[in-house]
């Protein structure tokens, strides 16, 4: 044991070994209360990582050249050793990081965890969430199927559509007229380094969550309640050490998420065509467009809203900005929301509705954007994009004038 | 009103076709891939009627003895024609541009087209040449329209016409829609063999489109018990640390 001790103590010399574990640890407390949205963030980490291990042992194999690439995907698939086990991980992986993250996001919304002073902590979550699309987006070219290819082709197009600078802004990402052995290798490349810059991000939306402390179900703030628990004088009453009350239970949460998960690998890796999509089984062909080509189910609601706004004077623009402002607008939320109070369970039934409505119109437009277009489609796309800004501009109103229930002085169970 | 309700109905009509998938009614393939008597006969009509102007250029002879049951000098004996090394993959010689002279198109790649096309698919098209005069081979394809392949089983299927029934669609314009087949010359097998041959094509195209299915979902059973047991042991130990947390 003191040889464990004298080794400790010539790192923490050295290093703030026990202080960072402590600090962020063993004597960081969290609220007592989580419930199971509270498995998202640990989860998303999880997902993280094994989408960067297989990331890095698939590029062992594959070959970021349009004339290899698909073939490149099928050598793994077939004669790498686990091949199959590894590529099935990441695609599934993908997929995964994105559900994990909107339910991780909704949870923000429902407690309101945005709110001040976390307002730093989700402006960074809504940052690593763009730096998510984008990784996915470089990365669903690399299988150089015929989905990655027009998938790409249509998303590279509306940086087309921008006014004056357009068409050479399209030239630029791709590095050549059309989608091509240089879009490819050059996507390679950032999708290889994003994740990198991922992991840097999540660092920073830690840190900046250890500062503040964690939301809770009840959106109390702990620090500000009465002082002293079973292991210090001067953490909050409501407070438990994160570990090892919470690692253990995100242990749980790992292998409840991993047995789904592992459902999904092992018995339906394509999960029907969304995961992995039918038509991306066919190997690239600049000469035959799709009948339909639809993008990945995670970004189908911001393409539902980007096909939902009409053209002006023949350009797509508006729809383009449009789309883009679905995101951007997540940005300004901790400045929207104006309730005395910050989570759903002390919010009126006004607030419960109109949150409820936003979920079931963010899965319409997700569902609207995987279907060809229709007029009643279309009509219905457009319905959704007006409730799905209006959730946003009319919170400031809406959130004023709910009729908020009394917040408890402590957590409750 | 009586008007109005029609015009709302036929107004479905479309939405309705697109639920559907927009194409033609697909058979059932009713493939059994644990089956290794029909995927070696798959194999064997694979090798035979495909693999001359279709190549599976991803998968291996030697895993196909591996995975099929069979010994490498069978695959050697009765299966390989277009090479000599048994570690090879299943190339053809014919390249694309005799292709694209031949067939208008290269005849595609088989190895995914499992995959890309489904199972119900690949054996409704096998089953789904009918007489054409309009077509350059004097075949054409309910499932595939205008299909630039022959008809490669028509010995064993014999031959047989499409028949068409006249409907409306949404705009009130009569169109034609495939109704049934009529048989015109009897071939070798009955439909019922004939049937069976498709569908152990089938089953080999999905066999071949990913080796691995059958040990994948043989070992997620393993999988999924081993995490369910850890799940249940993780989940008692963080009983026993909460239970000091009131």
């Amino acid at each position: 044991m003191s040889m464990m001790k004298n080794f400790m103590g010539w790192i923490d010399d050295r290093y703030p070994m026990t202080k960072v574990w402590n600090e962020h640890l063993a004597q960081y407390y969290a609220p007592k209360n989580f419930n199971f949205w509270y498995f998202m963030g640990s989860l998303a980490l999880l997902v993280l990582v094994i989408q960067i291990v297989t990331g890095v042992w698939l590029a062992m194999s594959y070959k970021p050249d349009a004339e290899l690439a698909f073939g490149s995907v099928e050598y793994i698939m077939r004669d790498v050793e686990w091949g199959w086990l590894i590529r099935y991980l990441h695609s599934t992986g993908a997929s995964a990081f994105f559900v994990v993250i909107y339910l991780h996001m909704f949870r923000g919304l429902m407690y309101g965890s945005y709110r001040k002073p976390r307002e730093l902590l989700w402006i960074i979550g809504v940052i690593i969430y763009l730096a998510m699309m984008a990784t996915a987006f470089f990365g669903y070219l690399l299988p150089w199927g015929q989905m990655s290819y027009w998938g790409a082709q249509v998303i590279v197009n509306l940086f087309s559509a921008v006014p004056v600078i357009g068409p050479d802004l399209g030239v630029w990402v791709r590095g050549d007229y059309v989608i091509s052995d240089a879009t490819l290798n050059r996507f390679f490349a950032l999708h290889f380094l994003l994740p990198f810059i991922l992991a840097a991000l999540v660092f920073i939306h830690i840190v900046a969550l250890h500062k503040v402390g964690s939301n809770n179900p009840d959106g109390i703030e702990i620090k500000k309640g009465p002082k002293g628990n079973r292991w210090s004088d001067t953490a909050p009453a409501d407070g438990i050490p994160f570990h090892p009350y919470y690692t253990v239970k995100d242990i749980a949460g790992v292998a409840g998420f991993l047995f789904l998960f592992a459902a999904v690998v092992f018995f339906a890796p394509e999960m029907g065509g969304y995961f992995i999509e039918h038509p991306n089984f066919e190997p690239a062909n600049p000469l035959k467009t799709p009948e339909h080509i639809a993008p990945v189910w995670y970004f189908t609601p911001f393409y539902a809203i980007l096909r939902a706004v009409p053209s002006i004077a023949g350009s797509a623009f508006p729809g383009v900005v449009a789309m883009f402002a679905s995101i951007l607008i997540m940005f300004f939320l901790p400045w929207l929301d104006r309730s005395p109070v910050k989570s759903i369970k002390y919010k009126g039934m006004l607030y419960k509705v109109i949150l409820w409505l936003f979920v079931l119109d963010f899965i319409m437009l997700g569902y609207l954007g995987v279907k060809p277009t229709t007029d009643l489609y279309k009509l219905t796309a457009q319905i959704g994009t007006i409730y799905y800004f209006a959730f946003f501009l009319l919170m400031p109103i809406y959130s004023k004038i709910d009729k908020t229930k009394p917040v408890p002085e402590r957590v409750t169970e | 009103m009586k008007k109005l309700i029609v015009a709302f109905l036929l107004a479905a009509v479309p939405m309705l076709v697109m639920a559907a998938g927009g194409g033609a009614h697909l058979d059932d393939a009713d493939i059994d891939l644990g089956d290794q008597a029909s995927l070696q006969r798959g194999a064997k009509y694979f090798v035979n009627y495909c693999l001359s102007c279709h190549s599976a250029q991803f998968q291996r002879y030697n895993r196909m003895a591996r995975d099929l049951g069979l010994t490498e000098a069978e695959v050697i004996e009765n299966l390989m024609f277009t090479t000599d090394k048994i570690g090879d993959t299943m190339k053809i010689a014919m390249t694309m541009e005799q292709g694209t002279e031949w067939f208008g198109n290269p005849p595609p790649d088989l190895s995914v087209l499992a995959r890309a096309r489904g199972v119900d698919w690949i054996y409704t098209y096998l089953r789904s040449f009918y007489l054409d005069e309009k077509r350059p081979f004097g075949v054409n394809n309910i499932v595939f329209p205008d299909v630039g392949m022959p008809h490669v089983l028509w010995e064993l299927q014999g031959s047989q016409k499409a028949v068409f029934k006249l409907v409306k669609d949404s705009a009130g314009n009569d169109v034609e829609k495939f109704d049934h087949f009529e048989p015109v010359s009897e071939g070798l097998l009955s439909p019922a063999e004939y049937d069976q041959v498709a569908r152990d094509l089938t089953a080999f195209m999905s066999y071949i489109s990913e080796p691995i299915q059958m040990e994948r979902k043989r070992l997620g059973v393993w999988v999924l018990l081993f995490i369910a047991v850890f799940f249940v042991l993780s989940y008692l130990l963080k009983k026993e640390y909460w239970k000091d947390v009131h």
